[in-house]
């Protein structure tokens, strides 16, 4: 490929590209992210390039892999084009169909259709499906057309136009000024208004300056970033490229998880492409601008997702963070001027730069603009990922996105913000979802994982959880953080293991207010969220656990206890030959019997009784 | 160990600390770990002291001081996962390989690991095996992967 030269150059590769494409012409997309990978799609894939050769009729449609399209719960995807028909749970022995009938005699295949689990009605067009009806898919609207390997398909799309744009028809100043006036905010947590960062960072001093990507996206439960990275690359690079020449700087790294391979696979090849185009690099079209960025990849610990832990881990120190009255844009990277923004911030940039600020502005509510890509999982119906305005409320995205709790349970609470966050009970559901209002329930944004917990989670098992999780990752340099979520680990084990006293409660809350307070990062400052906030939400779970050593969730394993219905169990002989304990005993097609002192409540009985012949109980010793 | 390969690797980077991270990665890639001898020559290399190269391998997960076995599984515990009763995949594990999580079964076959999130939420409980996801995973998936995978039939 021949380097683009200027702007016009840009346009005219544009025309020719769109010559080239026939918008009439079958499409066969087929969604290829980590979840659809995982089901299956790359064999579906190549049986769909095996079957078009097999009947000869190459030229008269395109295989395209396209990225995440969000509804992951129903992968792998295949959207057929020009008419969108969106086919659902895809296998290789739909692939010769899929051919034969809708693409050679334009027939749809029901049974590959979507049907709404409420209303049994059936949707040929993806955009249909309340899933995707009530979002607003502004970022993630182009991993449904762009193969990510493909800049030209990333061009069509109108790719690189507000890089065009920002380099000949506007000052860093007034990229800068549009960026503020948008109103957007920082998408990874904190949610710091990006234009102002990007200022302080111009103003600087210093004329070595450094862009980073911070791609680490490290909560457990959220993956919006991952999709992004995977399925539409260039929107991040084209927004890194925008903001270095706004800020100055001409140097840029992309700190990406190594858990993410597809992602970092998808990167590389995008990066190298632009370099090809004349995208990044010397001189960007012919603007006498340079920039290029390197990618850095994670070494598997959390706290590295922190600004300045990241910076210490670029630099190849081990990634400890510091005291943040230093600010990172003035000194950051090798103790240069520093400007890190998350991926979904980065992508936001370009289409800022087309749309234009008020666009943007009049989205959402009067502090948070735009869109936010939330990852909606956990106990819940239609799970995967969505973008919503700001201002939504969370009883939309769980009942009317969400399609509502998995199996008909009860719904219990919505955990946000991971391990820095906490749990929304179902009498706030009505909340507009923005950055001020998620703070003021004792929870937060984070970077947007949202995760459905039922009446079967108990929520002081999840408080556990998330302490287990911070006491594994806290990197040890400050105390409060190090040892004091230890102590509060050690509480909680206490409370779920039926050895605690009631005083334990308060203890556990004071020493809570003492982590957040002193701790160094905001690791260690959030990390006893989760047990503060399901504290004031389920303070009767919680006092129930200790009073009366029952978990009423049934989860916690050492309040617990499973005994065998005789009524229900025919003695099938599954529990017994699947127990590690060996712990059941009883003779075929008698009921059987669970020996206690056995029993380590591991669940596998359970889980696989076809009769619901195995009952849990809480408190123990009942049975 | 062959020293000329380890430093035709570190020569492949710029010589001062901000490669360290890529260089072990590289040199991890091709012994599946980071051998004691091979970890001295990097610090000479990069003269950086011993000890602040022990910090960075043993501060990153990813680093391993110890061989792998032939299959890594992964299984993940985020949040999604772990409401989803991920903790009882991995015991299922531990009791089927009889190793604990961070080990490798003696023969080599299998590493045993934790991972905080896999970033494929919608599939859990999820494991990864290599670099392969499977999804949905129950204790009769477990041992039906390991039996898949164990050429031995140990496990």
């Amino acid at each position: 490929m021949k380097k683009i030269k200027n702007r016009e150059d840009l346009e005219r590769v544009r025309k020719r590209i769109v010559k080239k494409s026939d918008p009439n012409k079958p499409c066969i997309t087929i969604s290829s992210g980590t979840c659809c990978r995982a089901y299956g799609c790359q064999k579906v894939t190549k049986a769909f390039i095996t079957e078009i050769e097999k009947q000869e009729i190459r030229d008269k449609v395109e295989v395209k892999t396209t990225g995440c399209l969000g509804f992951c719960e129903r992968g792998p995807i295949v959207v057929i084009y020009p008419k969108g028909i969106y086919y659902q749970r895809v296998t290789i022995e739909d692939v010769s169909e899929i051919v034969t009938e809708t693409i050679l005699n334009g027939k749809i295949i029901d049974r590959l259709l979507y049907i709404d689990p409420v209303s049994g009605k059936k949707f040929v067009n993806g955009e249909e499906i309340s899933f995707y009806k009530k979002q607003m898919r502004v970022l993630l609207k182009n991993n449904w057309l762009i193969d990510p390997n493909k800049i030209e398909d990333y061009i069509i799309n109108g790719g690189y136009t507000a890089l065009s744009n920002a380099l000949f028809k506007m000052t860093p100043e007034q990229i800068i000024d549009t960026i503020k006036r948008s109103g957007l905010r920082g998408r990874g947590g904190a949610g710091f208004p990006t234009g102002v960062k990007w200022e302080n960072c111009r103003r600087a001093n210093g004329d070595l300056k450094f862009i980073v990507c911070n791609a680490d996206e490290g909560d457990p439960g959220a993956y919006m970033d991952r999709c992004i990275l995977e399925g539409n690359p260039h929107s991040i690079i084209e927004g890194m490229i925008i903001g270095a020449y706004a800020i100055g700087s001409h140097e840029g790294y992309i700190y990406v998880r190594h858990e993410y391979p597809l992602a970092v696979k998808n990167l590389k090849i995008a990066l190298n492409q632009a370099r090809e185009y004349g995208l990044l690099g010397n001189n960007i079209l012919n603007s006498g601008f340079d920039f290029d960025i390197k990618i850095s990849i994670g070494g598997g610990v959390f706290v590295c997702g922190e600004s300045t832990a990241l910076i210490a881990s670029i630099e190849g120190k081990i990634g400890e963070p510091r005291a943040k009255y230093i600010h990172t844009v003035e000194k950051g990277l090798w103790n240069k001027p520093t400007n890190l923004n998350n991926v979904e911030t980065w992508a936001n940039i370009p289409i800022i730069i087309n749309k234009g600020s008020k666009w943007f502005s009049a989205i959402g509510t009067e502090k948070s603009k735009g869109t936010k890509i939330f990852s909606l999982v956990g106990k819940i119906n239609n799970s995967g990922l969505v973008e919503v305005p700001m201002g939504i409320t969370l009883k939309e995205i769980v009942y009317e996105i969400g399609g509502g709790v998995l199996n008909g349970k009860k719904f219990k609470a919505i955990q946000t913000g991971g391990p820095s966050g906490g749990c929304i009970p179902e009498k706030l559901l009505d909340l507009p979802v923005d950055f001020e209002k998620l703070k003021e329930t004792g929870s937060m944004m984070g970077s947007g994982g949202m995760i459905v917990i039922d009446e079967e989670t108990c929520v002081v098992d999840l408080a556990k959880y998330f302490l287990n999780f911070i006491l594994d990752e806290s990197c040890g340099k400050c105390i409060p953080c190090r040892e004091g979520t230890g102590r509060l680990s050690e509480i909680v084990e206490r409370i779920t293991s039926g050895k605690a006293k009631i005083e334990d409660l308060k203890l556990l809350e004071e020493l809570s207010h003492v982590v957040k307070d002193f701790s160094l990062c905001g690791l260690g400052q959030t990390a006893p969220n989760p047990v503060l906030s399901t504290i004031n939400y389920f303070r009767d779970e919680w006092e129930t656990h200790i009073k009366n050593k029952t978990c009423p969730a049934l989860v916690c394993k050492e309040l617990i206890q499973y005994y065998v219905d005789n009524g229900k169990c025919n003695g099938c002989g599954v529990c017994k030959n699947l127990c590690p304990q060996k712990a059941i005993l009883g003779e075929l097609k008698n009921p059987h019997s669970i020996v206690q002192d056995r029993c380590i409540s591991c669940g596998i009985c359970h889980e696989n009784c076809k009769d619901n012949a195995i009952i849990l109980s809480s408190p123990r010793g009942k049975n | 160990m062959e020293l000329e390969k380890i430093d035709k690797i570190i020569e492949k980077y710029s010589s001062d600390s901000s490669s360290l991270t890529s260089i072990l990665s590289e040199i991890q890639a091709e012994y599946s770990f980071l051998p004691q001898d091979v970890l001295k020559r990097v610090a000479e290399k990069l003269e950086i002291p011993m000890t602040q190269l022990f910090g960075v391998v043993n501060f990153y997960k990813i680093f391993k001081l110890e061989p792998s076995g032939k299959y890594i599984i992964r299984v993940c515990l985020g949040t999604a996962c772990h409401v989803k009763g991920a903790h009882g995949i991995l015991e299922e594990f531990e009791r089927k390989l009889k190793i604990r999580v961070g080990e490798t079964t003696k023969d080599l076959a299998f590493t045993l690991e934790k991972v905080n999130c896999l970033g494929c939420c919608s599939l859990g409980p999820v494991a990864m095996v290599n670099d392969d996801h499977c999804g949905q995973m129950n204790a009769v998936k477990v041992n039906s992967l390991l039996k898949r995978l164990s050429s031995s039939g140990k496990y």
